[in-house]
């Protein structure tokens, strides 16, 4: 509400704003950014791009990017999460249109009671649909479904030099290509249309098997994969080349149920001391966590809040790593290369350093829906790493040299340090994407495994 | 990483308002706070009229609103800080949104104190928008309430309206008038049994405050927004303090002596 002129008057004052740490959710690196931007509305974007140097920005969503994907030490970012309106809705057809910053959380929340849920859901709802997209996000049900990008029909693409662009399998179909997956670097989503699924309720008709083998986990896998919608493993890293674990397998119930409201969990307030977790600590989680679901295998019916996101239920874990943060390794490597997984599961076994959040998939094959999708047919894993300095980052540099001779590739969403060598190795085309990066934008990840400026 | 349990079925308690309140009309229903507000309402099924300047910035939340539950959302776009506009505001709601029972004015503009200190263009237009403007929109929907015997106005002041300080004294003595404004209509509507709540935030995240330092520390515009939509459909309080610690601040604040508090520099 705010008269012409002390408009203009404000902005001639603007101090210059203070130094804004944003972190991702590893914790690690800890850096700094010039500035943050939080346009709330869509039509504050391209004033935004127009008083931003080359290279300067990068948008931000819910900052559940493990490392520094999300990061652009030194320059802007643009906080999207106030654009987070749903913009339309067919309730025939369960299409619609939402802007950047809508989470998935809000999705489920608004169209579960009206009989839709996400295509594709990631291990955690606090993610927003723009990060899904720049990320090419997976789940449990990539096997069957592909990854969120295979749902996206359109998007509106803030672009710098070119306005609000569309782009979909008809218009600027390389554009939708190169920004699904593209870790924002192509442009600001202004909205995306998503392609909902229908489901009766909330429920999931889950089941556990307790496993002692890599091999009895692929014989699981091949045989749930045709019958079960999501399948996923735990896995305790602990016991080396014949891991066990459990495997978790679930459809979509068909009964209603009761209706069902997700509860808002405890939160985590403060980083845990270091030391509290150590081998012996972690090593008996695993122990007990294994026990009590081989004592519990079986078939129940259960709220699908608990089955796809059971680390939600605790606000914040990420502190548990402590204040140096953490570090997630997650890799695919071919199937066809089951020895190199094998002792990729041996090395981290011998170091003593895994964690108790292993999660192992078989992912589909299904066609990439972007340029830089990291899913592609193979085994995935993903682990957590405590960050303890060198020694860490060492173990890690030991599991790279595994990925790359395996024909393997790592996961930018969840990295923080991998080489320009294994990144050039992940995604053999990658410069055939540069072309489609805004130029005003850049991110920490980006010039440090392709050493853009 | 999945604990299969027995069902952990919760179940929300069951709304019960304490009083009537279907058909909101928000002033100023693009601003930080009455976004978060008219989601809640819109979640618990309410009818909306919202006010606002920009066309399509009404057209995007009300798409939004309807989707996540308003049973129906209409849009006037019209600046309220033109005073000769707000006839036909009024008009406009009156004629298709007769039987409003509840008012809420979020608007608001603030801007450096340092530019209210040197330029009395700032200065006046901090007045009139927090000020002026919202005593001339309320006056006329008070007057409607009031003949109707019904109803409920409510308007976001601050609790920079409280104290008159170094740092920010020009929208704060704005925001202080029209709480006191709101003080006087209280006691004229309340034999006409209309409810006028004044409602205190401190400092909140919204686009208003990033420029203010600390402005991540500040509340979450949601929790405020509960707050909010929790005092409209009740019959207490008459002044909402939100964050409530707000109350006790203000309370202390209050009692510091002039002698000292013209020394601080805060």
């Amino acid at each position: 509400m705010s008269g012409q002129s002390a408009a203009k008057l404000r902005k001639q004052s603007a101090v210059p704003p203070p130094t804004e740490r944003i972190l991702s959710w590893g914790r690690y690196p800890k850096i700094a950014h010039q500035r943050v931007h939080k346009p709330a509305w869509n039509d504050q974007v391209p004033e935004i791009f127009n008083a931003a140097a080359p290279g300067a920005l990068l948008p931000y969503g819910l900052g559940r990017s493990y490392g520094d994907s999300c990061l652009n030490a030194g320059r802007e970012l643009i906080d999207c999460r106030r654009l987070n309106r749903i913009l339309d809705f067919d309730a025939s057809t369960g299409m619609i249109r939402c802007e950047s910053g809508v989470s998935l959380s809000d999705i489920i929340d608004v169209f579960l009671p009206k009989g839709w849920f996400l295509p594709v859901t990631p291990g955690t709802r606090f993610v927003t649909v723009g990060g899904a997209i720049a990320n090419d996000v997976h789940g449990k049900n990539h096997h069957c479904a592909g990854t969120f990008g295979a749902h996206v029909r359109q998007i509106g693409l803030h672009r710098s030099n070119d306005g609000l662009v569309i782009c979909s399998s008809r218009e600027n179909p390389d554009m939708l290509g190169a920004t699904i997956g593209g870790l924002g670097l192509t442009g600001v989503i202004a909205w995306a249309d998503i392609q909902l699924k229908p489901v009766a309720g909330p429920w999931i008709d889950a089941e556990s098997i307790p496993f002692q083998s890599l091999n009895a986990f692929l014989d699981l896998s091949r045989e749930s994969n045709d019958r079960f919608e999501y399948t996923v493993a735990w896995l305790d890293c602990f016991a080396g080349k014949n891991p066990r674990g459990i495997f978790f397998r679930g459809n979509h119930s068909p009964s209603h149920g009761a209706e069902f409201h997700p509860k808002r969990g405890p939160k985590l307030p403060f980083a845990l001391p270091a030391w509290m977790l150590n081998r012996y600590s972690v090593k008996a989680f695993n122990t007990v966590y294994y026990k009590i679901h081989a004592a519990s295998k079986g078939v129940a019916v259960v709220p699908y809040d608990s089955f796809f996101y059971p680390l939600d239920s605790i606000r914040q874990w990420n502190l548990l790593y402590g204040r140096q943060g953490f570090l997630q390794y997650q890799c695919v490597i071919p199937d066809t290369n089951l020895e190199a997984f094998e002792e990729l599961l041996d090395r981290i076994a011998r170091s003593g350093m895994g964690s108790f959040l292993g999660v192992l998939k078989q992912f589909g094959s299904a066609p990439a829906a972007g340029m830089l999708s990291f899913p592609r047919p193979g085994l995935t894993i993903a682990l957590d790493f405590a960050m303890r300095g060198e020694r860490t980052l060492r173990l890690m540099q030991s599991l790279d040299e595994i990925v790359q001779k395996s024909g393997g590739a790592l996961y930018p969403a969840k990295d923080a340090r991998m080489s320009s060598a294994l990144f050039e190795s992940s995604f053999p085309h990658w410069r055939s994407f540069v072309p489609y990066i805004d130029p005003k934008m850049s991110s920490s990840f980006w010039r440090r495994v392709t050493g853009a400026q | 990483m999945m604990t299969i349990t027995a069902h952990p079925t919760t179940t929300r308690p069951a709304y019960t308002p304490a009083r009537a309140m279907k058909k909101i009309v928000i002033l100023g229903a693009t601003s930080g706070i009455a976004l978060e507000v008219q989601r809640q309402l819109a979640h618990q099924g309410r009818e909306l009229l919202l006010v606002a300047r920009s066309p399509q910035r009404l057209a995007e939340i009300q798409a939004d609103l309807a989707i996540r539950g308003a049973r129906q959302v209409l849009t006037c776009s019209a600046d309220l800080a033109s005073i000769q506009q707000h006839a036909g505001i009024f008009e406009f709601v009156q004629r298709t949104f007769a039987d409003f029972d509840t008012v809420l004015l979020a608007y608001g503009s603030m801007h450096d104190q340092k530019d209210s200190e040197t330029s009395v263009d700032v200065l006046l237009e901090q007045l009139t928008v927090n000020f002026v403007s919202a005593t001339a929109i309320l006056t006329l929907f008070a007057s409607d309430l009031e003949r109707r015997r019904t109803g409920c106005l409510a308007a976001i002041t601050s609790v920079a309206g409280d104290r008159g300080r170094r740092s920010n004294y020009v929208y704060g003595s704005a925001k202080g008038a029209l709480s006191l404004f709101l003080q006087g209509l209280r006691s004229r509507l309340h034999p006409a049994g209309v409810r006028v709540i004044t409602i205190k935030p401190g400092p909140v995240q919204t686009p208003m405050t990033d420029h203010l330092a600390n402005s991540a520390r500040f509340a979450d515009p949601e929790q405020v927004a509960r707050d909010i939509v929790h005092a409209l459909e009740r019959r207490s309080p008459d002044v909402l303090y939100t964050p409530k610690i707000w109350r006790y601040i203000m309370g202390a604040v209050q009692q510091i002596p002039e002698n000292i508090f013209k020394r601080l520099s805060f």
